[in-house]
Order: C-alpha cells, then sequence, then structure tokens
C-alpha cells in the first residue's frame, strides 16, 4: 500500500509541477487529500504491519501520520485560499502545490519508516520541498531564509549521518549489519557504548534543525517567518514532530543501555537552553509570526524535558506533541488573515482586530489561551503532567526556573496579542480592508476543539497508542 | 599506502587554513577529490566491482572535476572577489586548526578499539571539525559553501572506515553528497548571485530580531 501511496503521491506532485490549468490543478490537490487519508485509513486499519521491509505501522508513527492527516486537509484549503487571494503566476501555484504535497508524503512516510537510513532520506527530501515553500515569494527575503533554511538542514543532515556511520561502528561489535530500528532494540546488549555516545550526540544534534531545538533551531525560525503561513503552519507542526519522532526512535535504543543517565543529561541541557532561548525572545519580539515560531522552540523545549524526566513524562511528551500540532497551525492559518486586514506582521502596524475580523480574533485569543497552556487549553493537561513528571524526577530546580520562564512567555506572548486584539492601530486606512468571510476560521475553531477533546476526553484507542508508543522505552 | 594519503589529506587542511584566495581553496577541494580516490581504490577491496566503479567515479567525476569548475564559474559569473576574508588572522587560524587535529588525535588515542582504523577516525573527526571551523570563520557565502564541501569530505573518509562492512552507508553518503550539494550549489548560489550582487555574507542579514 505504501508503494502505490509513494507513486502516486509523486506522480501527483510531478503533474502539479507540470500542469498550468486551474481547474486540474485543484483537482489534483483534492485527490491528494483523498489519497492521504486513504492511505491513513489503510494503516490504521492494519496495524504493525511491516511493508517493503522498511516501513512498519507502529504506533507511534500511525499516531503522528494521523495528526498529519487531520492537520493536511484544512492546510490544503488555506493554501487554495492562500494562492487565491495572491493572484500568483500559474506556475508558482503549480510549484506551491507540488512542493506541499511532495513535504507531506515525504514527512508521512519518514514516521513510518523502520529503518534509520530511511528515515534520513526521507528528511532530506522534506529540506529540499520545505526550501521550495519557503522561497515561493522569490524577493530577497525568502532567498535569505531559503538559503539559511537549507545550509543549516544540510549541515544538520551531514551530523545525522556521521551519527549514523558511528552507529555502524557500535554495531561491528555485534556483528550485525541491519540498522532497523528493531533489530538496533534487540541488539541494544551488544552495542559499543563509546560509538553509542558519539552517535547520539550526532543524530541529536542533526535532528535539532527539525524539532526545533538548540542548537540547530535558528533554521526553523527564519524558515517559518519566510514560508506562506500555511506552509509555516506544516513547518511548525508536522516537521517538527519528524525531527521528534527522529530523536525518539533513537532515544528509545539508548534508553535500554547504560548510558541513558549521560543521554538524558544532554537533551535536558538542550531543552532547558531552548525554553531559555524561547523566553528572551519571546519577550521582546515584535514579529507576530516569529513569535509563532518561537512559541514552538519554547513547547518542544517542555516536550523533551517530559522524555529525559521519564515516567508519565513520556506519555505527556507524546500527547503535548499531537496536541500542539493542532494548535500552531490553527494560528498560523488564522496570522494569514491577519496579514491580508493590515499587509504587515509587526505588531506597530496592527491592533484592534476584534472590530475587523469577529471570528478570527476569537481564533487568536483562543490559539493564544492554547499555546500558553492556560486550563481550558487541551495543552494545560500535558504540560502538567511534564511538570509533575519533573517533580518526581527530583529537578525541582529545573522546574522552578521553567516555570518562571514560562510566565515571562506568557507576559511576552500576552502583550503582543492583546495589543494585536483590542488596541487601536495608530494609522490604518480603514476602507482599503477587505471583508474576510468567517467561515475561513472553521478549521481553526474544529483544531482548537480537537486539542480540547483530546486532552480532557480521550477516547480510548488514543490513549492505547500513546501507552504502547511510551512502550518503547523500558519502564 | 592509505595512510600517507590520509596524512597528505590533513595536512591540506593546514594548507585551507592559511589559504588566501578563493582558487587556492578551489585547488584543495579537487586535489583532495583525488586523494580520496586513491583512498577508495586501495581501501575498498571487499565490494562487488560495479559499486566500486561507481563510488570511484564519484570522487573524480564530482568531487574531483565538476564541483571545482562549478564553483570557478560562480566566482568569474558573479565577479566574487579573489580574497578569502577571514574574520581572525592566518596565523591564528592555522593554530586552531593544528589544535583540532592534535585533540583528535588524542581523542582517538583514548578509544580502545580494535575494529576502529585509527586514521581514518583522525582525519575524518578532524576534516569535520575544520570544515566547522572555516565556515563560522569566513565572510563569504561561497567560503561557507566550500566549507561544508570539505565536512562532506570528512563524512566520506569516514563512510569508508565502514565501507566494506556495509556498502550502503558509502552509498548514502554519496547520495548525501550529491543531493546537498547540487541544492546547494546548483539552485542556491545561482539565485543568491543574481538577485544579491555582491554575494556577501553580510548581505543576507535583514531576517533578525
Amino acid at each position: 500500500m505504501i508503494t502505490i501511496f509513494l507513486i502516486v503521491a509523486l506522480l501527483i506532485s510531478a503533474l502539479l509541477y507540470l500542469n498550468r490549468n486551474k481547474v486540474i490543478n485543484y483537482t489534483l490537490v483534492v485527490a491528494y487529500g483523498v489519497s492521504l487519508i486513504a492511505f491513513t485509513c489503510y494503516q490504521l486499519a492494519n496495524p504493525n504491519q511491516i511493508e517493503l521491509g522498511f516501513f512498519k505501522s507502529d504506533s507511534l508513527g500511525l499516531l503522528l501520520l494521523t495528526t498529519l492527516c487531520i492537520v493536511a486537509i484544512p492546510t490544503l484549503f488555506h493554501g487554495y485560499r492562500y494562492i487565491a487571494t495572491h493572484d500568483e503566476s500559474r506556475k508558482s501555484r503549480g510549484m506551491f502545490f507540488a512542493a506541499m504535497t511532495l513535504l507531506l508524503t515525504a514527512t508521512g512516510a519518514a514516521y513510518l519508516s523502520n529503518h534509520i537510513a530511511v528515515t534520513w532520506i526521507f528528511v532530506e527530501i522534506t529540506t529540499l520541498s520545505a526550501s521550495i515553500l519557503i522561497y515561493h515569494h522569490r524577493n530577497a527575503n525568502a532567498l535569505e531564509g531559503a538559503w539559511k533554511y537549507v545550509f543549516i538542514c544540510a549541515i544538520s543532515i551531514t551530523f545525522v549521518f556521521i551519527g549514523i556511520l558511528f552507529l555502524s561502528l557500535s554495531l561491528k561489535h555485534a556483528g550485525v549489519d541491519d540498522l532497523s530500528f528493531d533489530a538496533l532494540q534487540k541488539n541494544y546488549a551488544q552495542l559499543n557504548p563509546f560509538w553509542l555516545k558519539l552517535a547520539f550526540l550526532f543524530i541529536f544534534t542533526g535532528f535539532t534543525a527539525k524539532l526545533g531545538l538548540v542548537p540547530m533551531y535558528t533554521a526553523g525560525i527564519d524558515a517559518k517567518d519566510k514560508a506562506p503561513a500555511p506552509a509555516g503552519a506544516l513547518l511548525s507542526s508536522i516537521l517538527m514532530n519528524l525531527g521528534f519522532i527522529g530523536i525518539y526512535r533513537f532515544y528509545a535504543i539508548i534508553a535500554h543501555t547504560e548510558i541513558k543517565v549521560w543521554a538524558n543529561t544532554i537533551i535536558i541541557i538542550a531543552a532547558f537552553l531552548s525554553v531559555f532561548v524561547a523566553t528572551v525572545y519571546m519577550t521582546r519580539i515584535k514579529n507576530i509570526k516569529r513569535m509563532f515560531a518561537y512559541s514552538g522552540i519554547e513547547h518542544m523545549g517542555l516536550v523533551m524535558l517530559g522524555l529525559a524526566a521519564g515516567g508519565i513524562g513520556v506519555y505527556a511528551a507524546i500527547l503535548h506533541i499531537v496536541l500542539h500540532a493542532f494548535v500552531k497551525p490553527s494560528l498560523f492559518f488564522q496570522f494569514n488573515q491577519v496579514y491580508r486586514v493590515y499587509q504587515s506582521k509587526s505588531i506597530y502596524d496592527v491592533g484592534n482586530y476584534f472590530k475587523y475580523n469577529k471570528a478570527g480574533a476569537i481564533v487568536l485569543l483562543l490559539g493564544f489561551i492554547s499555546a500558553t497552556a492556560m486550563p481550558p487549553s487541551g495543552l494545560f493537561i500535558s504540560e502538567f503532567m511534564i511538570f509533575q513528571s519533573l517533580f518526581e524526577a527530583h529537578k525541582i530546580l529545573i522546574l522552578i526556573v521553567v516555570l518562571i520562564l514560562l510566565t515571562m512567555i506568557i507576559w511576552g506572548f500576552g502583550s503582543n496579542i492583546f495589543k494585536l486584539l483590542f488596541t487601536p492601530p495608530l494609522e490604518i486606512d480603514e476602507s482599503r480592508i477587505p471583508k474576510i468571510s468567517p467561515w475561513e476560521s472553521l478549521s481553526q475553531y474544529l483544531l482548537l476543539a480537537l486539542a480540547v477533546y483530546l486532552a480532557y476526553n480521550p477516547p480510548v484507542f488514543f490513549v492505547q497508542m500513546i501507552q504502547d508508543a511510551v512502550k518503547l522505552l523500558p519502564y | 599506502m592509505t595512510d600517507i594519503l590520509l596524512i597528505t589529506f590533513a595536512m591540506s587542511l593546514l594548507y585551507l587554513s592559511i589559504a588566501n584566495r578563493l582558487m587556492t581553496y578551489i585547488r584543495i577541494l579537487a586535489f583532495q577529490g583525488f586523494l580520496l580516490f586513491g583512498v577508495t581504490f586501495i581501501e575498498l577491496n571487499q565490494i562487488n566491482v560495479a559499486n566500486l566503479v561507481f563510488i570511484l567515479l564519484e570522487t573524480v567525476v564530482f568531487k574531483a572535476l565538476a564541483v571545482p569548475i562549478f564553483l570557478n564559474h560562480v566566482i568569474k559569473r558573479n565577479g566574487i572577489t579573489r580574497v578569502a576574508e577571514p574574520f581572525i588572522p592566518n596565523f591564528l587560524s592555522l593554530i586552531i586548526v593544528t589544535l583540532i587535529i592534535v585533540t583528535t588525535i588524542v581523542l582517538s588515542n583514548s578509544i580502545h578499539d580494535t575494529n576502529l582504523d585509527k586514521t581514518f577516525f583522525v582525519v575524518a573527526l578532524s576534516t569535520l571539525f575544520t570544515g566547522l571551523y572555516i565556515i563560522s570563520t569566513r565572510r563569504k557565502i561561497i567560503t561557507h559553501v566550500m566549507g561544508y564541501l570539505i565536512i562532506e569530505n570528512g563524512v566520506f573518509i569516514l563512510s569508508l572506515a565502514v565501507g566494506n562492512e556495509m556498502p550502503m552507508l558509502v552509498n548514502l553518503g554519496i547520495m548525501l553528497d550529491i543531493f546537498a550539494s547540487v541544492l546547494i550549489l546548483g539552485v542556491f548560489f545561482n539565485k543568491i548571485g543574481d538577485v544579491l550582487k555582491d554575494p556577501d555574507v553580510n548581505q543576507l542579514r535583514n531576517l533578525k530580531d
């Protein structure tokens, strides 16, 4: 099935690039959406099935694939709205959707991959397709964003490859030459700890470019700022999840060995620094889109803290990453409408959004509450569990500092969002503001509501899937 | 023989650290391509012939010829000035690169692993860190690209160390090599030359907070 899906997706992507006809373009996009849903349903119906020797539909992969599918449908719709309101040329429209379908396909395939080299190949493809999306506007700033993204991702992908090489050195002892995650899990006892340490260091550093963690987070920020908002939504949700799955699957092997404590220390340092960096920028940032991007850095830092703390923190980390993937895209989708009203990303040019687009303003308010994890939000549950796990792991000092930093983030985030929602802007020509249909905010409401529903009243199979994913670790 | 080639490779890194002109960088890259050809030819004697020919072709055609010629073309076409313009003096660079090599040697001596050929490990790691160092201390975008290509060479050496057991990894490394270089050089460097007349990294500093 995965072969058919990959071929169909590649074909659709190529046709989108080659074809210039509007009707055929959109038909292809719809066809892609349908095939993605069909593929996800098929995989959900056949869990733990190995295909082509490299792909295995385990719980973690399925969970994130379903998340991808749920986020992809509104993204394609908002991509359509974006192109329609921007008066794009026929060529750039084709490129946009071709790159987007390629990105979705590569990410989905990487989720299901059970072989570290195959994951790595698909991560490379996501870099390629994401850079096309970032360079969509073809001006100097977009070029700068794309260049930085490509360069840093190229270095980090090289790091992952070096990590794989060290991993293969550690395998030499075991006499195994199979790099699939299952085989590594089985043979963890024979892996040489020294090489495993080096491998972890490089693979972790490499994947932080996708996950958005110190030290490689910088690429993602510029990329999310410069990419069109629907693409930014993908970069800040499913692509971050790709970084998470890469680290998690490898960490699941490390966690069985003696170097687990050492690896936890590395993760905690990187995660804590990420929250710190996010705080520094969030409190003084003036560009709304970059603010959303930094908020993603903060959340990934928390996720990694949960993972390193262990216990209930691992469950919370996976829950958090799923919920975050619903909340952040809705903010990015909504930002596109904000931009249509004010034609600016700067906090100085915007304001009084309630007056111009009520439905959208409520989305921003709810999105703010969700992203800062205040109680009605779903992220509150997962963050609370992460804090609980930090407490249980006797990392009280880190917990206290992180809580203080989070408070500062809420202040920075809040002061910008409330300025956008309530304070009237200095100069604005109200006659030029377009009327925005409330229906365009529907998908954001649905995504935010889904995040609340999954956190407070999770269906049994959802909990079961997360628990299966947690079982990869030894507890 | 492999050791001689690899040590020459490490020496080329030292030369790289004091090189002033971009042309010298390009020549060193081409020279490293030929060195890698030699190492591959001697070292990979347990894999099948077709695969070996493919790997050898990649080192000669891609690393030693195509990339340097293309870089040369880019420099001429975009009118990039010929000086590398490092942030710090060459003498200091030389010391730092020497320190990098010494550190990796010390590090490798702490490893007790009979499976490992230490020369490969030392040269690969020091190439990797020298590449990172070049990237972080040079001004121009094109020197960043060259630093990246040096990192790629280091990775290639490391992949040769496990090449006989897992030829798949060498092939993957080549895929990375071609894919990333084409992505960086082909699409983006062309466009950077077109949009910004002077491809200086200081011009790419608009995006910040």
